[in-house]
């Protein structure tokens, strides 16, 4: 049987190159996405802002939303959105905050459930009220920070303090273009998204350290290399991965958005953007190029050697095992 | 890398079974499982979000405990003060505490080692804290009494416990299913009832503070000329049921503490719904007394600060059996039973948040968290194979096992089993390949290395673990932040998450490890198929 090879064996492509072009762009959506988050705004769900959400499924199909409407704004709660739910008779009544506090929040649920009565179905009611919006709110801020934080110092252990560093400003990158993904396209921001912010970190960082771990492992093998043609070889050798990995993530997320029903949708997509396309990108031609500017292998190359220079056509994972130097590792591993 | 001793590799795989037999209590009915020992009996429950249901959070409005106590200080200062027959003037509550001015300076002292007897020692974690329960201030006569900030907390703890309590009982009453009722923070009770399509009536019967008292109907001026003059100084304007107004004094007769029972029942004259009641002997003696002296003129029954009715005293009642009648519905008398019955609530709590989700969505929500993990699972599985061929299949056959272990491991943990909880296995079922995937390229790059083949997986798998275990490790520290940051549903995300994360370590170290390692024995392959 042929297997299927996505990346094709001994590819080289020069990704540092790119630098050059992705350090500029990604500046650029960064700064987009923060502009987006002050003057767009998110979509804030109930978690966040309080108020009430109420998804209810008409005994008549379709739901009449307008007349629903109507019904509704004859309570004068204030702002109030109707929208359709994934089907014709499944409408999501979302309430703003009603001023005077917890209990004026249960009046208006109540009003609500008065004016439609029976002729509908109560899927789903959810109310928040204004002293727990804004605690879930700093609770979820201080989470994605400490986690940052703590995958930091976990790597600043386990590599240096380059990689470390590194690792942070591809994070907050990722973290940042999400944001301004939730922004421009209103996904609902609830405590799932949360979740969802915090697994991208996660995941982004996942793909990270396995490229950082190889350029680890070169660093130690080829002591002469300059240092983007050492980047590139890493990048190269563990592509072939990133690729199947993400294929496989790819596949799982995209079965909970197209069946994993309407409730984890803003969740699912949400963390499509940030694992598939933005982790990926950001391990690639963010995480792994910062190496260079941070200084990463400018001790190792003695100031005795000769100048450096450069190999004709930069070392691919089919030559070293033969002139790689010191290995000790590879002793034990050969029983 | 790949060779396992004997024991080591039947403890592998009794290691994968046992976690995975765990699982199996999930496939059976409630029922079924009753009769098994206990130690089988752990099995994944259904978060709200699945099996519907309605979950309240519910606030101690600490401020009323906070004022409570102060008012109770107020009290004593008077007590004290008269009974020791120092004079003094402005007795209030200002702020935080309670102050008073002593007329005579010569009286200062006396006056604080009388009050001084009102401070107690609070006991810390460690025997006396050095704190006591008020600080007392004197400032030429005027002298300041503050409960301590440590005393005020120990009361709220207090509060929050015994509303517990009270909400236990009030919500056994109403005969619902496996309530859960759980502290949550320093003022917070979460309240979930599986099952429960509409919270209206639990939240009605949750907001009431039930305190109940028997007091006189103040007769010396009528409630209007008290509106628009000033009440008598010991007694205050209350509504009735229907906004109309009652003078009412405020000393209390007989409280609804002294009560013993209370049910539901029906007046044997005009067959209305009504309470019937029952004191304790404290409370028949004080409430036999209280109508002795009064017959002729009306009581009032006040249930949090409304006056329920306000019936004339025929005649003195000694048998401490009573009857409140107010126009109720059946419903409202039994309400009202519930209520008394269970005693008053320290405090008034406010619902904070309510979340109900009805039996339809949770039906709906499991099968799509179904669907989309049979999907998700057949196309990984599928692009598994089509990539690595042999391999891939022993990568599927890991990802199998590590899904039936996570099954295991949430049951042993008896885990709440949410949406996102779902969403998070399958995103594991992705993430599980990962570890194969990392193994398997190293391996294909040690051969194009130009490696023997059994030289080649061998290499492949020492490298790729330390790999595998950084990356691993990070992804587990989300998922453990997520789990002390997130609550609910998220929680379920992260449990789920970094539980996957456990077992397909477990795998990739193992499991995937045993079966290639199994295969060379056998095949004694030249070349990797891969």
């Amino acid at each position: 049987m042929r297997l299927l090879r996505i990346v094709p064996d001994n590819t080289r492509f020069d990704f540092m190159r790119f630098r050059r072009i992705s350090f500029p762009m990604s500046a650029m959506l960064s700064i987009a996405a923060i502009l987006l988050y002050f003057y767009h705004g998110l979509n804030f769900g109930i978690d966040f802002v309080g108020g009430t959400l109420i998804e209810v499924q008409t005994k008549a199909n379709p739901a009449d939303l307008a007349k629903m409407r109507a019904t509704i704004s004859g309570l004068h709660l204030g702002e109030f959105q109707l929208q359709e739910f994934g089907a014709p008779n499944d409408v999501l009544i979302r309430v703003s905050e009603q001023p005077g506090g917890d209990q004026a929040q249960q009046a208006a649920v109540q009003k609500v459930r008065d004016v439609l009565g029976s002729t509908v179905d109560y899927r789903r009611v959810e109310v928040v009220g204004p002293s727990v919006s804004t605690e879930l709110l700093s609770y979820g801020t201080i989470g994605l920070l400490s986690a940052i934080v703590a995958i930091l110092f976990y790597l600043w252990f386990r590599f240096e303090w380059q990689f470390a560093l590194g690792a942070m400003i591809a994070n907050v990158h990722d973290v940042v273009l999400t944001v301004g993904f939730m922004s421009l396209t209103r996904v609902d921001f609830d405590l799932t998204s949360i979740a969802a912010l915090l697994t991208i970190v996660g995941y982004s960082l996942n793909d990270t350290v396995v490229i950082y771990d190889r350029i680890r492992e070169m660093l130690r093998r080829y002591k002469r290399m300059s240092m983007p043609d050492l980047l590139n070889v890493s990048v190269n050798a563990t592509l072939s991965r990133s690729i199947v990995t993400h294929v496989t993530v790819a596949m799982s997320l995209l079965a909970l958005l197209l069946f994993g029903g309407q409730a984890i949708r803003s969740f699912t997509a949400t963390m499509m953007f940030g694992v598939v396309l933005v982790g990926t990108y950001t391990s690639v031609f963010i995480a792994s190029p910062i190496l260079i500017y941070l200084g990463v292998g400018t001790g190792r190359l003695g100031g005795a050697e000769e100048p450096e220079t450069p190999p004709a056509a930069p070392p691919t994972a089919s030559q070293p095992p033969k002139t790689a130097a010191p290995a000790p590792r590879r002793v034990r591993a050969r029983r | 890398m790949l060779f396992f001793t004997r024991w080591k590799a039947a403890a592998i795989l009794v290691t994968a079974l046992v976690v995975c037999l765990f699982a199996v209590p999930n496939f059976f009915s409630d029922k079924t499982i009753a009769r098994w020992p206990d130690w089988a009996q752990r099995h994944i429950v259904l978060g709200l979000d699945l099996q519907g249901g309605s979950s309240l959070l519910l606030e101690v409005d600490t401020s009323a405990v906070r004022k409570e106590r102060l008012q109770s200080l107020d009290d004593d200062v008077l007590r004290l003060l008269r009974q020791a027959r120092i004079p003094f003037t402005g007795r209030a509550i200002h702020g935080n505490g309670v102050e008073v001015h002593i007329t005579r300076p010569a009286d200062v002292k006396t006056a604080l080692d009388k009050l001084g007897t009102l401070s107690q020692p609070l006991s810390g974690i460690l025997g006396a804290s050095g704190q006591r329960s008020i600080d007392i201030n004197a400032n030429g006569g005027t002298v300041t009494l503050t409960p301590s900030d440590a005393a005020i907390t120990e009361r709220i703890r207090q509060a929050v416990d015994q509303s517990i309590e009270i909400i236990q009982r009030r919500v056994n009453e109403l005969g619902l299913v496996e309530p859960s009722i759980q502290r949550e923070g320093i003022d917070r009770i979460l309240v979930q009832v599986p099952g429960l399509q509409d919270p209206t009536r639990l939240k009605e019967i949750l907001g009431k503070t039930a305190k109940l008292d028997f007091r006189m109907v103040d007769l010396s001026m009528t409630p209007q000329q008290a509106i628009e003059t000033h009440p008598p100084p010991d007694s205050e304007v209350l509504n009735g049921q229907n906004g109309e107004k009652y003078l009412i004094e405020k000393r209390v007769l007989v409280s609804g503490g002294d009560l013993v029972d209370a049910q539901p029942g029906f007046d044997q004259r005009t067959s209305e719904p009504v309470v019937n009641f029952r004191f304790n002997s404290t409370g028949a003696r004080k409430f036999a007394e209280a109508t002795q002296q009064n017959v002729g003129k009306p009581f009032a029954i006040v249930l949090d600060n409304q006056v329920v009715s306000a019936p004339v005293i025929r005649e003195p009642i000694l048998g401490g059996q009573g009857q409140i009648s107010g126009n109720f519905t059946v419903q409202q008398a039994n309400d009202l039973a519930i209520l008394l019955r269970a005693g008053a609530l320290p405090a008034p709590l406010t619902i904070v948040e309510e979340r109900t989700v009805g039996p339809g969505l949770g039906q709906d929500s499991i099968q799509a968290g179904e669907h989309a993990a049979y999907v998700g699972a057949a196309l990984v599985v599928f692009f598994m194979f089509v990539t690595y061929g042999l391999f891939g299949l022993f990568a599927n056959i890991a990802v199998s096992v590590n899904v039936a272990m996570i099954f295991g491991v949430l049951s042993m943990l008896g885990a709440t089993l949410t949406l996102p909880g779902i969403a998070g296995i399958v995103l594991t079922v992705g993430i599980a390949v990962d570890s194969n995937v990392l193994i398997y390229e190293r391996i294909r790059e040690e051969v194009r290395a130009g490696r023997t083949a059994i030289n080649a997986i061998d290499a492949g798998f020492t490298r790729a673990l330390a790999t595998i275990l950084d990356s691993n490790i990070t992804t587990f520290i989300a998922a453990a932040v997520l789990f002390y940051a997130g609550s609910g549903p998220v929680r379920g995300f992260a449990v789920t998450l970094g539980v996957g994360i456990l077992t397909s370590l477990f795998t990739a170290f193992t499991f995937t490890r045993l079966i290639v390692a199994y295969w060379v024995r056998v095949w004694r392959p030249r070349t990797v198929p891969i």
